[in-house]
């Protein structure tokens, strides 16, 4: 795609900002233009995702970005973190906006608490057949597909563990992350309480404040920009047969997540790359199963054969597929998959602070569970 | 009122508290007593002692008083002033940098490394502490410690939670494409959706059948029979209208299709269930699941 990231921006992650969403949508966004050598001015498109309480024009107001020609908020809550960056770029490339702002804010955990069972979900008819019967927080409904996954492939709550400890071993070293300074063992996961079994506390994703904020625009004008542009190589949505939100319990298999197989296909078709190609993989970790799914659904190894591969020690950062090298959403915090990507963008730059070296290309993807997205971020 | 920030400031200023020396040296007989109080049964601590008794040495005993430099006391008082009387050890991170052997006579010297609040947390409001020791054998770090500890003004105790009947259960939204199911219910009857052109059968519905286009949907009763696919014991947090622990689990009914539901009874992948009705009131029966006896 002819569109890159030139700037991003983020509040700091916190369990009580202190401030409205708006106003950490706001400063993120400022910080991202700021990043990215940009004015207010300069924006004329601006893009977010629901679940997100502030509204396009709230944050142009407060920005005092005077007019807009594109505004935009994407479905199915952290399943649309990469697709806010598909809709920029696809906004840029086709003239209906220049300079696009993708953002995410929310007091998450001093305000409204994701973890908590969403009562008023159940006015979506979809819900009826899950919350009144008892099934209403996210952690219960991934532990739903667990399970079945624990079944079929003889994998562990240890398997999962592993992945939050990877996460909490990056985040350990990365001073903007929640959990700086904290690393886990496998241990700690073990003897971490159970949420909903098969699933323990440290399976699950932190609840965050904070804002995240992206500058897409045109790969022309990214070249006179300051930062190195991470070029959007591709950008893609997947939903697939049967697709519910967070339930998709009907279809023939509960091992997988088909979703994001036709994100996969869709990435490496329109980037040109395969998974050999991947130098650093940032996978949407809300709940540590799911990481190990998508390294199945993303072609990095084989059905029911992620326990060995992450087991393997591919995931480090001196292994074959650095993962989440900032900590994660079990690690940095839990912004709906957009820290992933202003990761992403560092690693592409050159910048992070657990960097990894010569990356060409960087794996993105947005929440499991749901209609989902993920993007291929490279070099010029 | 005491501004908590700056006396924590003043007491950090003041560094690490003088060495304050253990009341006795690393010794066999403490060891002994630990281990068997830990249930430690590893047979490599004579002569050394288990890196995690460090704390053990210079602890200052049953009628022990705080040094007037120890920070941690210093703090303590200026929050027992300001009302912040109650206190809880939340985390403890200990480093160790060699073995103790028996013989060394330890000091530990202290200090105040971060006071950070008010915040809000379960228990009340309070303020996180944070120290750090270190143990020395004359001049060398043997072992260090961060330690951070809540101190609080106890919330006022919630009222006793009431029972939590089933009437506060989150309810489903009903509308024309699923109101047969919850007539059924209400019935005693667990209805599958089924397409009136091409029979195909459905669960959660839709007014369209997506195999032929039909928008005639009927339904057939199920015999109620199935067997558990999947399923998830809660723990957390607490659900409306349920008691913690409990089981939901993912039935594939004998018909064909899946359908979720509370199951009263041990879980496991493949075991046999029926299904229960539970009337909550005029309006609305849930369906549930229990064991039921191989045939």
């Amino acid at each position: 795609m002819n569109a890159a990231i030139v700037g991003i921006g983020a509040t700091d992650f916190s369990k009580d900002s202190g401030r409205s969403e708006l106003q950490l949508a706001a400063e993120a966004v400022r910080a991202a233009l700021q990043d990215a050598g940009l004015e207010p001015s300069d924006v004329d498109g601006l893009v977010s995702f629901t679940m997100d309480t502030n509204a396009e024009i709230a944050v142009a107001r407060e920005l005092g970005v005077p007019e807009l020609t594109f505004f935009s908020r994407v479905h199915y809550g952290g399943g649309a973190a990469c697709a806010t960056v598909q809709q920029a770029a696809m906004a840029v490339e086709t003239g209906a906006a220049k300079v696009v702002v993708c953002y995410r804010a929310f007091n998450e955990r001093s305000g409204h608490r994701f973890g908590q069972v969403q009562s008023a979900a159940a006015a979506n008819i979809d819900n009826s057949w899950s919350y009144p019967m008892g099934l209403g927080t996210p952690a219960a409904m991934v532990a739903m597909f667990a399970r079945r996954y624990m079944h079929e492939y003889g994998a562990t709550s240890e398997d999962f563990g592993r992945i939050a400890v990877i996460d909490r071993k990056h985040a350990a070293t990365n001073p903007h992350a929640w959990f700086h300074d904290r690393p886990i063992t496998l241990d700690d996961h073990q003897s971490s309480r159970w949420i909903a079994e098969p699933l323990r506390l440290l399976d699950c994703c932190q609840e965050s404040d904070g804002g995240v904020a992206l500058v897409v625009t045109s790969a022309e004008r990214a070249r006179d920009l300051p930062n190195k542009p991470a070029h959007v190589r591709a950008a893609t949505q997947g939903s697939s047969v049967d697709q519910f939100t967070m339930t998709s319990y009907y279809r023939d298999d509960l091992t997988r997540l088909p979703e994001m197989g036709v994100v996969a296909r869709g990435l490496w078709e329109k980037s040109g790359i395969g998974p050999s190609d991947v130098d650093v993989a940032v996978l949407y970790d809300h709940f540590t199963p799911f990481v190990l799914v998508q390294l199945e659904e993303l072609g990095f190894c084989g059905r029911g054969e992620a326990k060995d591969f992450v087991a393997s020690g591919a995931l480090e950062l001196d292994g074959t597929l650095p993962l989440n090298p900032h900590g994660g959403q079990l690690g940095e915090a839990y912004l709906h998959g957009m820290n992933g990507i202003a990761e992403g963008v560092r690693q592409i730059r050159g910048t992070a602070v657990n960097q990894v070296a010569e990356v060409e290309h960087v794996l993105v993807t947005a929440g499991t569970g749901v209609p989902t997205s993920g993007l291929v971020l490279g070099q010029g | 009122m005491i501004d908590i920030e700056k006396e924590a400031a003043r007491i950090a200023e003041q560094g690490e508290s003088a060495p304050r020396l253990a009341r006795d040296p690393v010794n066999q007989p403490m060891i002994n007593n630990w281990l068997e109080a830990i249930g430690d049964e590893h047979p490599g601590y004579t002569e050394v002692a288990p890196p995690a008794m460090v704390q053990v040495w210079t602890m200052a005993g049953l009628h022990g008083q705080r040094t007037l430099d120890d920070p941690l006391g210093a703090m303590m008082t200026i929050l027992d002033e300001a009302g912040y009387t109650s206190v809880v050890a939340t985390n403890s991170d200990q480093t160790y940098h060699r073995y103790l052997k028996v013989g060394e006579h330890l000091s530990v010297t202290t200090s105040l490394e971060d006071v950070t609040g008010p915040k809000k947390t379960g228990l009340g409001e309070g303020w996180f502490v944070t120290t750090r020791s270190t143990w020395w054998v004359g001049d060398e770090a043997v072992a260090e410690m961060r330690f951070r500890v809540l101190k609080f003004k106890p919330a006022r105790k919630p009222e006793p939670k009431p029972e939590t009947p089933r009437a506060q259960a989150i309810r489903p939204s009903v509308n024309r494409d699923t109101e047969y199911f919850w007539e059924g219910t209400r019935l005693g009857e667990l209805r599958i959706q089924r397409c009136g052109g091409c029979g195909l059968l459905r669960h959660p519905p839709g007014p369209m059948c997506p195999e032929c286009g039909a928008t005639k949907p009927k339904y057939l009763v199920s015999e109620g029979y199935g067997v558990v696919y999947s399923y998830v014991v809660h723990h957390h947090p607490q659900v409306p209208g349920r008691q913690t622990p409990f089981v939901i689990a993912l039935v594939e009914l004998d018909e064909g299709v899946r359908m979720l539901g509370e199951l009263d009874g041990e879980p496991s992948i493949g075991r046999r269930v029926e299904v229960v009705f539970t009337k909550v009131d005029d309006e609305l029966t849930m369906p549930s699941w229990r064991p039921r006896a191989d045939r």
